[in-house]
């Protein structure tokens, strides 16, 4: 039975690298060799590159380094230029956005203007990346999916760096950049707004997170356990239904009464994902927006108790 | 129907773990065997309580339903049923339900001739909620460190239980479980996405093949996994976020009583810095 518990790659075959289909893909833009890892080819594939890069990709590396070389700078600055305090301390600095009265016009710099142009970078760099996630879809003709879940994700990070503070009217009200400051944040966010456990967004948000964690444990252990049927090959197995989907898809239906494809299972997947961004951007858009106390909104809709 | 085209080949004897043929069989899609039977009693019988809970309690407002457990001067022994015994019953109960279900996991595993790696996931999850209701409570000397069992005064008993430890955030279990999940659906979307972009490639086109796959995510960032290795990956993260949850809970009240904040101390008081002025520590 051991055999059976597929667990890791335990013989690696190693050839020439695959240096990727070309269909309608500019092959300058991509890079032209590629390295082999021991290490990760006990884990998934050995091969390391080539990687695309393109103007999108460019501006994506360059744009996302500008905001961390900023971060950093700040932090440097904060440390007094002593190399053991910046690491003692490393956790406690923060890049803040502006105080509450510069509104959301342009404070100085050393007030929440560097906070403002380092966001702008991000942006540009997320951007960017995103719309790279098209560009190659595209180039290899396949579906746009990846972009569409990625334009989920940016969703959040929009609402909470740029739609609510300019509801707000301030861009005090966005994410400062440090470790414990964002925790912070997140912590008080939740205590001004009157506990956003009685979020139903927030809620539902948490339901995704915690379902998309128990659909991967599920979809993962699934494919591994009939791996020997070749149970990994999902889009063989999505053309042309083998044995191992067979076996996938009754395990469930006779474990709990149904049962998805193997093309099902990656929209079941797809959803759960999409929708933790998507419902948690609405719950923080709605809140200080148009929800003052979470605690008093639940017990006026009946499912927080009255005091 | 209960029963899918290909299904029936595939009904065969065998793969029990109790019970020899006595209980090896279906009902409708499910499959039944010894485990099934354990499940169905615990289940039923747990679920009765709670409606028995339910009518003693005050509401019957679903959101607001809760089964409290008993208060922490019961200290670990037996509480009365009113006070918290049926909290109690409920949680072996479930306990039964719970490992039953991954028992009869194990069956239906071998009788499809699979790896075990989906009981073995289920069993982390069961020990993350054994970590909540029995081992903490056991830590700490009293049943009533478990949480109670209600839609919302779960969530109370989650926000009052962090706010305990000052900002549970800073719980670095508690950073590395948050951190794991959002990586977790992370990769999910990707590889959902991944997939269903390449079997549902753009109009007019073929069906795109694992070679796709492989060049899109290389070209993306260097690096596709791989058909194989994505769920190995999915499956440990997914894993590591249920157990760093549990670590990070169990810790809390046990070896760790004061504000999460101030657990960072032993590295800002290293004696190498410790006496530097100026940054935010100094």
């Amino acid at each position: 039975m051991v055999e059976y518990q597929n667990i890791f790659t335990q013989v690696q075959v190693q050839g020439p690298p695959e240096m990727g289909v070309e269909e309608g893909v500019p092959l300058n833009e991509r890079t032209n060799s590629a390295r082999f890892s021991k290490l990760l080819g006990w884990f998934g594939n050995a091969q390391l590159g080539p990687i695309y890069l393109g103007s999108f990709g460019v501006v994506g590396l360059a744009t996302g380094l500008i905001w961390f070389v900023m971060v950093g700078a700040s932090y440097w600055a904060q440390a007094d230029y002593n190399p053991a305090i910046f690491l003692r301390d490393l956790f406690y600095f923060s890049l803040e956005p502006p105080a509450e009265e510069y509104g959301l016009s342009m404070p100085p710099m050393k007030e929440g203007g560097l906070w403002l142009i380092a966001s702008f970078f991000l942006l540009v760099s997320v951007l960017s990346w995103w719309l790279r996630s098209y560009e190659l879809a595209r180039q290899l003709k396949m579906g746009k999916h990846v972009f569409y879940a990625f334009g989920a994700a940016i969703w959040l990070f929009l609402v909470l760096g740029l739609i609510r503070p300019v509801l707000m009217g301030s861009w005090s009200e966005a994410v400062p950049y440090g470790i414990f400051s964002h925790l912070d944040w997140t912590m008080n966010f939740s205590v001004v707004y009157g506990n956003l456990f009685y979020n139903p967004f927030h809620a539902l948000s948490i339901v995704f997170l915690y379902g998309s964690a128990l659909l991967f444990a599920m979809h993962g252990a699934t494919i591994l356990a009939v791996s020997r049927f070749g149970g990994d090959r999902e889009l063989e197995q999505i053309a042309d239904r083998g044995t191992a989907s067979e076996r996938a898809a009754l395990f469930w239906r006779w474990t709990m009464g149904f049962n998805a494809s193997m093309e099902g299972i990656h929209r079941w997947a797809w959803w759960f994902a999409v929708l933790t961004t998507i419902t948690g951007g609405i719950g923080i858009l709605l809140t200080g927006t148009v929800v003052d106390n979470w605690y008093y909104w639940a017990q006026l809709h009946g499912y927080a108790p009255m005091n | 129907m209960a029963l899918l085209s290909f299904e029936k080949k595939y009904r065969v004897r065998g793969g029990t773990l109790v019970g020899g043929d006595l209980c090896d069989f279906w009902v409708g899609p499910f499959y039944v065997g010894f485990w099934g039977l354990s499940v169905a009693f615990f289940a039923l019988l747990g679920t009765i309580l709670i409606f028995y809970g339910a009518a003693l309690g005050d509401t019957w407002n679903p959101w607001l339903i809760s089964i409290e457990p008993p208060e922490l001067e019961v200290g670990l022994g037996f509480a009365p049923l009113q006070e918290g015994g049926l909290w109690q019953l409920i949680t072996i109960c479930a306990h039964g339900a719970f490992i039953s279900w991954a028992l009869r996991e194990v069956e239906i595993s071998r009788k499809l001739g699979m790896g075990l790696h989906i009981p073995v996931a289920f069993a982390v999850a069961i020990l993350a909620y054994t970590t909540l209701v029995v081992i903490r409570p056991v830590l700490m000397g009293a049943w009533g460190h478990g949480f109670p069992y209600g839609i919302w005064s779960h969530l109370d008993w989650v926000n009052n239980v962090g706010y305990a430890y000052g900002n549970f955030h800073y719980n670095p279990a508690h950073m590395i479980a948050v951190s794991l999940f959002f990586t977790t659906t992370l990769a999910l979307a990707l590889h959902g996405s991944l997939i269903l972009s390449a079997a549902n490639p753009e109009k007019g086109q073929e069906m795109r093949s694992p070679d796709h796959e492989d060049t899109f995510f290389r070209d993306f960032i260097g690096y596709s996994i791989g058909p194989l290795g994505i769920h190995r990956l999915g499956l440990l993260l997914a894993l590591n976020a249920v157990i760093w949850s549990a670590i990070c809970i169990v810790i809390s009240g046990t070896v760790w009583f004061d504000a999460w904040s101030e657990w960072w101390f032993w590295y800002v008081d290293l004696p190498m810095w410790v006496d530097i002025e100026g940054g935010v520590n100094g």
